[in-house]
């Protein structure tokens, strides 16, 4: 068994303490995913695991054994590996880009996990699933305002304040049908 | 942390037999476990695995549920069945922790994770008698805002950090449990122990006992039921208090109500006096406040927390309140 990181086979660590965060920075060199408080408070090391959203720094890399991990360098260039602008030669992902117009990081620690966040987010809306502000749970679909994003992304902390600009760029790419 | 070995189990069996050895822990979502074994508070020589054992919610014949321990909490909170028939336990869930932390923890974990306590977490600079049992409580005397008024004892006065399973408590909710000598079953409320003289002793689980399931019995009023959870930040934190409530009026008459309290007690805080109260009763703030300072009569809060007598009452009578709506 491997863990898949961005389509690439990675073998498990030998040792069962190593975090999956620890794993991709340490190991494998993907050092987008960022380590900050190491105990699961702040959401910046979340990457998508089978495409839902977890926190690397909680989940030790032999629980990932045989399953999927996208990370932030795994976003841009996306479904163009078959023509050599997989990764980091490619174009941004559009969500990349929306943070970028929309001034969403300052020191931008936090925007990896931002990033990876907002989009395993969008797919559990996209499934129809309430949050903690969803007036009506009957509701199978939650249109994504402001105060339903905010309340969504409550996982992932900016200490720089950029909030504004993060829920900016992430309703704007949900309003353009941004896929995950 | 120190070095463990680690197994995936294939299934209950294969995990009971691994998990029989005594410094084995069983692993589910890891947001608890993980952190406590790299602070150096938990210690394990091996991990089991049990986080792909079935994952399922189906019905029983009597119109409960029965959830698997490995079912993720926000699948869960996001089950049809569940926001429908008990929405008091979605919202519980949707209440509690971050997505990501809700898509990796389990059902079985979320009852079994350990205090927030400060001082319990404090390995190098705080006594616990929870760590450490007989070593004393730096707790008691200190920063007591995030600590119990009912429930506790001069040893140990921290709570239990569960919003899903107050709603389960209220919900009459069943433990469904496996072990060497073969399943048991017992009601929630059951497996949580008071701190007493022993705070070490969290739960009346057997070693190597795994928890395989819960199961949530058919109750009509839980239709018309919420969770309210105060807090110091509006998400992303811990309670210091919270109110599962449901309430069926008819007639004019209560005719059921189901209260539970979290973040004032060492666990899920059933408040039976304040059903008993009202049962049979016309509904309104009056016997809502009546019912509330029942509950609360023997709180006995620290130096930090006497706003929480206040604070759970007045939020028992609002959330009786909007269950109650015309009929109060």
């Amino acid at each position: 068994m491997a863990i898949v990181i961005n389509g690439t086979d990675h073998p498990i660590p030998n040792d069962p303490r190593m975090s999956l965060l620890d794993l991709l920075r340490e190991r494998v060199g993907l050092t987008g995913t960022k380590l900050g408080c190491n105990q699961g408070a702040c959401g910046a090391c979340t990457v998508l695991l089978d495409g839902e959203r977890v926190l690397s720094c909680l989940t030790l890399a032999v629980q990932a054994s045989g399953r999927q991990v996208r990370t932030i360098e795994g976003l841009a260039g996306e479904g163009l590996a078959g023509e050599g602008l997989a990764g980091e030669e490619g174009p941004l992902h559009p969500l990349q880009q929306a943070f970028i117009d929309h001034d969403g990081f300052q020191c931008g620690y936090c925007t990896p996990g931002q990033i990876c966040s907002a989009l395993g987010m969008l797919e559990e809306l996209r499934r129809g699933e309430p949050s903690h502000v969803t007036a009506d749970l009957s509701a199978g679909r939650t249109a994504l305002t402001r105060e339903e994003l905010r309340e969504r992304m409550s996982g992932n902390l900016c200490r720089c304040g950029g909030h504004n600009g993060i829920v900016d760029a992430i309703l704007e790419y949900a309003e353009k049908g941004g896929a995950a | 942390m120190i070095p463990f070995s680690y197994s995936l189990a294939a299934n209950e069996q294969d995990a009971l037999a691994r998990g029989a050895n005594g410094t084995a822990r069983y692993l589910a979502g890891g947001t608890n476990l993980v952190d406590l074994m790299r602070q150096d508070i938990e210690r394990a020589d091996a991990l089991v695995d049990i986080s792909r054992l079935p994952a399922t919610i189906e019905e029983t014949a009597g119109g409960g549920l029965v959830v698997g321990a490995a079912v993720r909490n926000a699948a869960l909170a996001a089950d049809p069945r569940v926001r429908a028939r008990y929405p008091m336990l979605s919202r519980a869930l949707l209440a509690a922790a971050s997505a990501q932390i809700r898509n990796m923890a389990t059902v079985g974990g979320n009852i079994l994770q350990r205090t927030r306590c400060s001082y319990f977490y404090d390995v190098a600079g705080s006594r616990c008698n929870k760590r450490s049992p007989g070593a004393g409580c730096d707790a008691i005397g200190g920063f007591t805002r995030y600590h119990a008024i009912l429930g506790a004892s001069d040893r140990c006065a921290a709570t239990h950090p569960s919003d899903m399973c107050v709603a389960l408590v209220a919900l009459d909710a069943i433990v469904h449990l496996e072990g060497a000598t073969g399943r048991r079953s017992m009601p929630l409320a059951d497996l949580h122990v008071l701190p007493g003289d022993t705070p070490h002793i969290e739960t009346s689980l057997r070693p190597g006992e795994l928890i395989t399931g819960i199961e949530i019995p058919s109750c009509p009023a839980a239709a018309n039921s919420t969770y309210r959870k105060v807090r110091d930040r509006s998400s992303y934190a811990f309670a210091l208090v919270s109110v599962a409530a449901a309430l069926k009026v008819a007639d004019g008459k209560i005719s059921d109500v189901r209260i539970a309290l979290g973040g004032v007690a060492p666990k899920p805080w059933r408040a039976k006096r304040a059903e008993a109260a009202l049962r049979g009763s016309a509904p309104g703030d009056d016997a809502f406040r009546v019912a509330a300072d029942a509950e609360l009569a023997d709180a006995a809060p620290l130096e930090g927390n006497g706003f929480k007598v206040s604070l759970a009452r007045n939020t028992i009578v609002a959330v009786l309140g909007g269950l109650a709506g015309e009929a109060a």
